[in-house]
């Protein structure tokens, strides 16, 4: 058994100046503020990646600069999916008896510490090097293509799509922290800047600059604990091209794995934290685990289910497309979210009293699935 | 058996799409030097027909690097080969998903490239 015992979140959005290691410091110390330790009250560590910062070595990198000297610690690599795995990481950790109080961290300077044509050539960097890059493919074509094929197979429309960009920027007008808090419509959804079709501007999250960071631990220390009850994963392929299926995924099978840990089933989740890099990923996510039947994700959106005072809420930070993406801080900002939601902490976000949480993320093209169930004390 | 060096690779700057298959009725289309479901070590290096059915297509506005940027907005799709494999290409824009197609080699910022077009004019 481990517990989610703090969570520090930075804005997200242009940190000018700040690098890789400021963003991860500032996500850090907050996470430690809120679960009241101090450096020597951590043994474990665990850090993602950053695009920005590539090292062999990140999490001694950050120990040495943050003060940390850690009796386990290693980095990850699982693109979007990284911040989940971390958390199961720790969970494993914590259970194998390898560590005691393990910090979680990440954050890039991504949107103001590179020039956007070399974000996006990094990010493509997850297509093939020899089959696909040199088509002049990008992540969001990668994603049209998945969306392509799902809407020709499922009743699913451009509009429909655009609900979920409406839902979490209506979501994150509440957060003070989010890179986009303009409201935004479907018919603004729907004329954006094309960018890869039927993937438009508003369709995809945006490049951001952030920090995130969270502290697990054996024992529920303090009030604000939040218990890690079920872990699942599924890692189906790496490239589009070598999917068996641009409609399964492995994102049900992951969430099966977590929800049968858990001892817990899906009807019984009342919060939902969905990796959302773009509309289409949100759509099917939700779909294929279940959360919303097929080609009706849109739908359940526009009637409110998801909305903070829906019967599921969804994403009420504004996930990646509003709150905002720095790579791996990205998934972390939703499980913050979550850990806040399920310590009714939240605020004026707050939604109700959510007592199990399930959250799902991707990396590449819905290449790796992880998904943890969470818990109120 | 063949290495694939005799055989028309797009990948290698030539006018032709290579696959591979195995013996135990696997084919695919990344090169490796073994068959990623069996695991044996004499795969089938073949030349591909270059026929197949548009699974997927997306139009890409926004090129990666500023060479590509003179093409965009083009056409990328993905392609259930005959034989059995699916690929990643360039297609023309007029594509449907379902569309019988066939690849022709086209120049793509100095590489090229296999673009398919509709497959009935004969």
């Amino acid at each position: 058994m481990s517990w989610i015992v703090g969570v520090g979140l930075t804005p997200y959005g242009k940190h000018p100046g700040r690098s890789t290691l400021d963003l991860m410091s500032d996500a850090a110390a907050a996470a430690l503020a809120d679960a009241a330790l101090g450096r020597e009250d951590v043994d474990g560590l665990i850090c993602g990646y950053s695009t920005t910062l590539p090292h062999l070595m990140l999490s001694t990198l950050f120990a040495e600069h943050f003060g940390l000297r850690p009796t386990y610690a290693h980095a990850m690599q699982l693109g979007g999916a990284t911040g989940f795995a971390m958390a199961m990481a720790a969970h494993l950790a914590i259970e194998s008896g390898a560590a005691r109080r393990l910090l979680v961290v990440a954050g890039e300077n991504r949107l103001t510490g590179q020039s956007r044509d070399v974000a996006v050539q990094t990010l493509a960097q997850v297509g093939h090097a020899v089959y696909e890059v040199p088509l002049g493919a990008t992540i969001p074509a990668y994603y049209g293509l998945v969306a392509s094929r799902y809407m020709h197979e499922h009743d699913t429309s451009e509009a429909d799509l655009a609900e979920l960009a409406v839902l979490m920027r209506a979501h994150a007008a509440t957060h003070p922290g989010a890179q986009f808090r303009e409201p935004i419509t479907v018919a603004d959804v729907l004329a954006s800047k094309p960018v890869a079709s039927p993937m438009k501007l508003l369709d995809c999250c945006p490049v951001s600059d952030g920090g995130a960071a969270f502290v697990v631990a054996r024992e529920p220390l303090g009030e604000r604990c939040v218990k890690i009850r079920g872990t699942g994963q599924a890692h189906t392929h790496q490239h589009v091209s070598a999917a068996a299926s641009l409609t399964e995924f492995g994102a049900a099978a992951s969430v099966r794995v977590a929800l049968a840990r858990a001892g817990t089933m899906l009807s019984d989740i009342d919060y939902a934290a969905i990796y959302d890099s773009f509309t289409i990923t949100l759509t099917i996510l939700l779909e294929e685990i279940g959360l919303a039947p097929r080609g009706r994700a849109g739908r359940l959106a526009r009637e409110g289910y998801f909305s903070r005072d829906g019967r599921l809420p969804l994403n009420t930070h504004g996930g990646l497309l509003s709150y905002g993406h720095c790579g791996v801080g990205g998934a972390m900002a939703h499980l913050v979210e979550a850990h806040l939601q399920l310590t009714r902490r939240a605020g004026a976000r707050q939604a109700g009293q959510p007592r199990l949480a399930l959250l799902h993320g991707d990396g590449g093209v819905l290449s790796s699935h992880l998904s943890l169930v969470l818990e109120a004390a | 058996m063949s290495t694939g060096h005799d055989l028309a690779d797009w990948t290698r700057g030539e006018a032709g799409i290579v696959y591979q298959r195995c013996g135990c009725g696997a084919a695919w289309y990344f090169r490796r030097a073994f068959c990623p479901r069996c695991g044996r070590l004499d795969p089938q290096t073949v030349q591909a027909s270059g026929r197949g059915t548009v699974y997927a297509s997306s139009l890409n506005h926004r090129a990666p690097t500023e060479t590509l940027r003179p093409y965009a907005p083009y056409l990328i799709v993905l392609v259930d080969a005959e034989e059995g494999f699916r690929m990643m290409a360039h297609g023309d824009r007029t594509l449907r998903i379902g569309e019988r197609v066939q690849a022709r080699f086209v120049d793509f910022g100095g590489t090229l490239v296999p673009y398919f077009e509709k497959a009935e004019k004969k």
